[in-house]
């Protein structure tokens, strides 16, 4: 018989249980950590990409002021010093509208990964009536049918898949994945048919967001209030709790007498209305349209959505962090002289890896062998 | 040779990168992880590779060594990267879909840092494999010297995976890990080990995919651009497929036909777009039909997406 | 004791210990010391010992919950324990997982069957089995049939397990285990899923495999079972190990007393039935489920109110169809749902009927005003019509006659029909697990209150009311309840159902996984019913509940009624042979 120390070594090297619950504050001091150590990460990355960098390590403070500097420095020009702060703003705001869209979808654990697509088609409606309308109409009249033929095309958009999975139980994943290039590739269709000669890229003079003190200010309160909005719905309305019984459990629903294929539509129905309205949003900002205006926003808004646990008020958080890592990102490239385009996506890339993995020590607890061991002896 | 049969070889050859593509996520999907990192992964695969053969290219290596050597490194730089992947979904157990979506955003960014960033403005790495392998009978400028050796590794690989997964007691354990890895933990399967195998080898032969794409096929040093498209086109292909990578072989054909049509039935640039959409609306219409049949063999695997913790109650 | 680190000073325990007096020849085959296991703050183990030798069958008994399962699951590889030491032959062993185990010669049969529905029985079998030589599985199917002609199963090795009966699927767990070559096999409440006979089929398996030298563990709750068929019995109580007996030298008393910690009155109440009236009348349903398969067949019944109709079958033969039917869950069925309401002469309330349901039935003029006169809403506005309606004197003119077929469950309620179901998927089904009782609460009544938004205060006040009235124990009303015992769960799921105020009780298993005590609330809460004159329909498993809780028993086989009896004068047998008899038999019987 073997004494109980030395088979302690076999026993497992860690040892992984649930967490019945965690401290909200511990819970986000592991999310913080991992921020820091997912920056870390990125300065010793960047430290192996830019020759700049190796050559004057002192660039690294450069490094990690990026982030700030990009989103909340002063500006050059002298008549608009806040610039980068309201355009950080807007555009967490465009993200955050996107991800609120897709919040009632993931409650009901229908995975809706066709933001993308069901935003650009809004944008395509919205840019279709401008194309039409745009000049021949009362500028007011062409933003209010704009909005209205945008919120309708994304309408469109999402509820396609609903219908086939309240159906048939189509895989709605695959599905809306899908659709997103089928958008990416009619938007382009539609450019090359109304512009034959263009480049791929469609302007327009009308159709452009009415300024609220400034140009950014509109945008941002739209979405504020859309995520008021959202937080009330799926707290406190008898939709929003449809849409937890359906995503909880759809015998649970059906047995109260819920019928889940009507949840569904709805709820993609509104999902496709809310990218639609952001489709909406980029037209009237952008005044053009190209196949990629949305830029994958669609996608790194199911980053922001997930990262938020769905809830409205938390995602405008982080929204606004995923926005900082982007902007901070894209200085830093600029800054340390390595390749413009792509040091962003590494960079948020990376850190997302950081954020996403820790979610695994607040929900799990590590055990090591060692302690047990020592537990043990204690006992003695 | 006519201009159909050059059009069929061009489908073929294409259709290559697919087979890689599709029957790597249709191994990590048989282990129960739907990788919606295959196009970062195929991007990875693809700069590794032909990084490989930019270092070595002109070197006075033979050719043939050239070839595997940059073909192991897009191997290795695929598996590398799908080890992030499995190391995220499987052993921390995070969200499939999120971590997917953060390792192409990440994969796309470091292929352009690889290739764009070390300054590869000449076509030295490019040496395309294929041309120390000619077919014998065929003409100089024939369209069959598109297929080279990489295109029946590719097939190579499908056959093989097919019958691994269906005939072999490796194949059935995988299975069986994707099915219900409760079951298979029971059964005294390692789950996590074949997780881990089956995603980072599976992500492997999707880099593969990026590697005969750039190097092979196209052979020019833009033709990374297009390679996050195909990936997520890959990705389609598996629903097509019906998880079997023999299928994925006719479907990656026909993938690549439906692709370059436009550029055979010789009609307006401004209908192109249309022709472009054709495979992802063939995609959709597969994914109705088949779950309109609701056949049980041709759904996806039972746990896809699905996080394992054995202590679960 | 039982923290005790050197188990060598523990080993002959047994072999002089009274209560486990064992002849001294018996070979130990394992030994669990001190074993403790914990769930988060839960302790499902705690210092638990435990002896099997060669060639016995050892009962391990205790009540749900009390750590059976978990016990097992450490043997077996499942889980590994936070604490003890796990002996074989003497030697210690350390099984970190399935593998381990199966290396050990150690199989588990789980309750919770674990094969790959997609793959055939042979693939099942030959899962993570490793080999020599190439793997064909035309080989393995040869070798499973070898097997089961052995131990004299039925079985094809190519068949789907999607295809498979219950029984069919236990019978290719059993020789999953067999054809490893297991020594020791654990067997998780092998019986709740069968019926009488292939219970008996079963033990005599399990004896073979005994004279076999193999150990036989068999986790159960059912005192007679382990009587029949053990050897030695051990008694966990609340994660704690009580005693290790003789079968021989205790019955079912001693037994009871050990497993529960107290004496228990183990009678079961049955008022007689007081003015039992037909309340639903089933005729000829018929059902084929969505995959096409003929569930129920032609089943024709009766509940009256203030009676309990028990329902009896094997595991899957249309009892959650047949529930389900009545209920508005299953589209496509054929035949009559009927339901009777005894309103002749009584008041109209608002209770069960809408304001516009109310309207409706006024305008078929349903109501008279107690003097025979008729009543009339017209012109009157909807305050005053609640009024009068809310006064008592507007009155039934005939008993209310409903057909249920072909409603949604919305439907069946918007009628002013009251059904309340429990269903056997409690979390699955009746309630929501992520939400708390007050939300919980909420599903019954959620529709009522402001235009689109919730109404939270009533299910609040019910969700503290239950918890106060049946003693559920919570740390609060907003706590998910999958945080909750089973136990627990069932309270406040058959709470709502009764806040219901249900004119029909329907309730699937509503004992399963309950303690005793929980399980005699649950037949208290259903008496209760029967006297308010409510018609209880009571689906259960275990034959001794029912023949003794029931007023009248339905015994239901592959979809078909093959026999109503009374609860009274019926015997186990009697409801056994009904639970198997085939089809044509049956349809004899009735001509």
């Amino acid at each position: 018989m073997s004494h109980p120390s030395q088979n302690a070594e076999r026993e497992p090297l860690i040892h992984l249980s649930k967490r019945s619950g965690i401290h909200p504050a511990k819970a986000w001091g592991i999310r913080l950590a991992a921020l820091a150590l997912g920056l870390i990460t990125c300065g010793l990355i960047a430290f192996l990409l830019s020759e700049k960098l190796r050559s004057d390590p002192k660039l690294i403070e450069k490094f990690y002021t990026a982030f700030y500097r990009a989103s909340f420095g002063r500006g050059k020009i002298a008549s608009d010093p806040y610039r980068k702060t309201w355009d950080f703003l807007q555009y967490s705001a465009l993200l955050l509208c996107i991800a609120l869209a897709l919040t009632p979808a993931f409650r009901m654990r229908f995975w809706n990964i066709g933001a993308e697509g069901q935003t650009l088609i809004g944008m395509l409606g919205a840019s279709a009536v401008n194309f039409y309308l745009g000049g021949k109409i009362p500028e007011w009249l062409l933003l209010i049918l704009m909005l209205f033929a945008a919120v309708l095309a994304g309408a469109v958009w999402g509820v396609i898949p609903a219908l086939f999975k309240a159906r048939w139980g189509t895989n709605e994943t695959l599905f809306t994945l899908m659709m997103n290039y089928v958008a990416m590739f009619l938007t382009a269709y539609l450019i090359k048919k109304w512009q034959p000669m263009g480049s791929g890229t469609l302007a327009f003079a009308n159709g452009k967001l009415p300024a609220l003190i400034n140009n950014y200010l509109l945008i941002i309160l739209v979405s504020v209030a859309l995520a008021a909005a959202m937080f009330v719905y799926l707290r406190y309305s008898k939709h929003g709790y449809e849409i937890n019984v359906v995503g909880e459990s759809e015998r649970t629903a059906q047995y109260v007498g819920i019928s889940v294929k009507k949840v569904i539509i709805r709820t993609m129905l509104l999902s496709g209305m809310l990218c639609g309205l952001t489709g909406f949003l980029f037209a009237g900002l952008n005044q053009n349209i190209t196949r990629d205006s949305i830029g994958g926003r669609g996608f790194t808004a199911i980053i922001v959505a997930w990262l938020a646990k769905f809830n409205p008020l938390v995602m405008i958080l982080m929204a606004a962090l995923v926005l900082l890592l982007q902007k901070g990102a894209g200085q830093i490239s600029q800054d340390l002289n390595v390749q413009k385009t792509a040091m962003p996506d590494v960079i948020v890339g990376v850190i997302l890896f950081f954020i996403i993995g820790c979610e695994f020590f607040i929900n799990y607890q590590v055990h090591f062998r060692g302690r047990g061991q020592k537990r043990e002896e204690a006992v003695k | 040779m006519s201009g159909f049969m050059n059009y069929l070889v061009d489908s073929l050859a294409f259709g290559a990168t697919f087979i890689y593509g599709s029957t790597g996520e249709i191994l990590t999907e048989k282990a129960g992880h739907l990788n919606l990192g295959i196009p970062g992964i195929m991007c990875m695969g693809g700069a590794g590779g032909a990084w490989i053969m930019y270092l070595i290219g002109s070197s006075a290596l033979p050719p043939f060594l050239i070839v595997l050597l940059g073909t192991l490194a897009a191997l290795l730089f695929g598996a590398l990267t799908g080890a992030i992947y499995s190391f995220l979904t499987i052993t921390l157990r995070a969200n499939q879909n999120v971590t997917g979506l953060a390792l192409t955003i990440f994969g796309e960014g470091m292929m352009k840092v690889i290739l764009d960033g070390s300054k590869l403005t000449n076509k030295a790495y490019l040496v395309q494999p294929v041309s120390y392998f000619h077919w014998p009978f065929a003409g100089r400028n024939d369209s069959l010297q598109l297929i080279g050796p990489l295109f029946f590794l590719a097939i190579i690989i499908a056959v093989l995976s097919s019958w691994v997964l269906m005939r072999t007691k490796v194949g059935l354990h995988l299975r069986a890990v994707g099915e219900n890895p409760a079951t298979a933990d029971a059964a005294g399967i390692n789950v996590t080990g074949y997780k881990y195998a089956a995603t980072c080898i599976g992500s492997g032969i999707a880099g593969l995919g990026g590697f005969y794409y750039i190097v092979d096929y196209m052979g020019n040093n833009e033709a990374y651009l297009d390679i996050p498209s195909l990936g997520w086109l890959s990705i389609a292909l598996v629903i097509f497929a019906l998880w079997r990578p023999v299928l994925a072989i006719v479907g990656s054909t026909v993938f690549g036909f439906l692709f370059s049509l436009s550029s055979l039935i010789k009609i307006s640039t401004a209908t192109q777009p249309l022709m472009q959409m054709l495979p992802y609306v063939v995609t959709i219409l597969v994914l109705i039909v088949t779950s309109i049949r609701n056949k049980r063999e041709n759904q996806p695997p039972s746990s896809l997406g699905l996080s394992y913790f054995r202590e679960d109650r | 004791m039982a923290g005790l680190p050197f188990p060598s000073e523990r080993q002959s325990g047994p072999f002089f210990n009274e209560s486990g007096g064992r002849p001294v020849e018996k070979q130990l085959a394992l030994e669990m010391r001190g074993i403790t296991k914990r769930f988060g703050s839960v302790i499902a183990n705690y210092h638990v010992d435990l002896d099997v030798y060669r060639g016995e069958i050892l009962a391990v008994l205790g009540e749900n919950g009390c750590g059976k399962t978990t016990l097992m699951n450490m043997i077996a590889g499942i889980y590994f324990p936070d604490d003890g030491k796990i002996y074989m032959d003497g030697q210690e062993v350390v099984i970190r997982s399935p593998k381990d185990a199966f290396a050990h010669g150690i199989g588990m049969i789980h309750q919770h069957f674990k094969l790959v529905d997609l793959f055939t029985a042979g693939e099942n079998i030959v899962l993570g089995v490793k080999e020599n030589g190439r793997y064909r599985i035309k080989d393995v199917n040869e070798r499973v049939a070898a097997i089961a002609a052995r131990y004299g199963f039925h079985i094809d090795p190519s068949k789907k397990i999607y295809d498979m009966s219950v029984s069919e699927k236990q019978t290719v767990e059993i020789i999953k285990v067999l054809y490893r070559g297991a020594d020791i096999l654990i067997l998780d409440e092998p019986t709740a899923v069968l019926t009488p006979q292939e219970i008996t089929r079963l033990f005599q398996v399990l004896r073979r495999m005994k004279e076999d030298g193999k150990s036989i563990i068999i986790i159960t709750h059912k005192l007679h079972e382990v009587l029949e068929v053990s050897d030695r019995v051990t008694i966990l109580r609340k994660g704690e190990h009580i005693a290790t007996v003789n079968t021989r030298d205790t019955d079912e008393n001693r037994l009871t007393e050990m497993m529960v910690g107290k004496k228990i009155d183990l009678n079961i109440d049955r008022p007689a039935p007081k003015n039992a009236q037909p309340r639903l009348e089933v005729r000829h349903l018929d059902l084929h489920n969505a995959e096409g398969i003929h569930v129920l067949r032609d089943v024709s019944f009766t509940a009256n109110g203030g009676e309990i109709l028990g329902v009896a079958g094997i595991a899957g033969s249309g009892q959650r169809e047949l529930l389900e039917a009545i209920t508005g869950l299953q589209p496509r069925v054929q035949g009559e749902i009927i339901f009777h309401n005894p309103k002749k002469d009584r008041p109209v309330t608002f209770f069960h009927k809408s304001m516009r349901r109310v309207r409706e039935l006024c305008a078929q003029n349903a109501f008279h005003d107690g003097k025979g006169r008729d009543v009339s809403f017209d012109g009157m506005k909807t305050a005053a019509i609640r009024k009068w309606v809310e006064s008592g004197d507007v009155l039934f003119r005939e008993d209310e006659v409903m057909s249920l077929r072909d409603k949604t469950p919305l439907e069946i309620r918007q009628l002013g029909v009251h059904l309340s179901f429990v269903p056997e998927d409690r979390l699955g089904m009746g309630l929501v697990g992520s939400m708390g009782i007050t939300d919980n609460m909420m599903l019954r009544s959620y529709r009522k209150g402001r235009a689109g938004f919730l109404d939270r205060k009533k299910p609040r006040a019910l969700a503290d009311e239950i918890i106060k009235e049946l003693e559920v124990a919570t740390p609060g009303v907003s706590t998910p309840v999958r945080k909750l015992s089973g136990g627990n769960v069932q309270k406040v799921l058959v709470g709502r159902e009764i806040a219901f105020m249900p004119k029909v009780f329907m309730a699937a298993y509503p004992v399963r996984g309950l303690d005793i005590n929980s399980s005699y609330t649950i037949y208290r809460l259903l008496n209760k019913q029967k006297e308010n004159g409510v018609a209880v329909i009571y689906v259960g498993e275990d034959l001794d509940v029912l023949l003794a809780l029931c007023d009248r028993i339905l015994v239901i086989n592959s979809g078909a009624v093959t026999g109503i009896l009374d609860a009274r004068t019926a015997t186990k047998e009697e409801i056994g042979l009904l639970m198997t008899k085939t089809q044509a038999a049956g349809k004899e019987e009735t001509k």
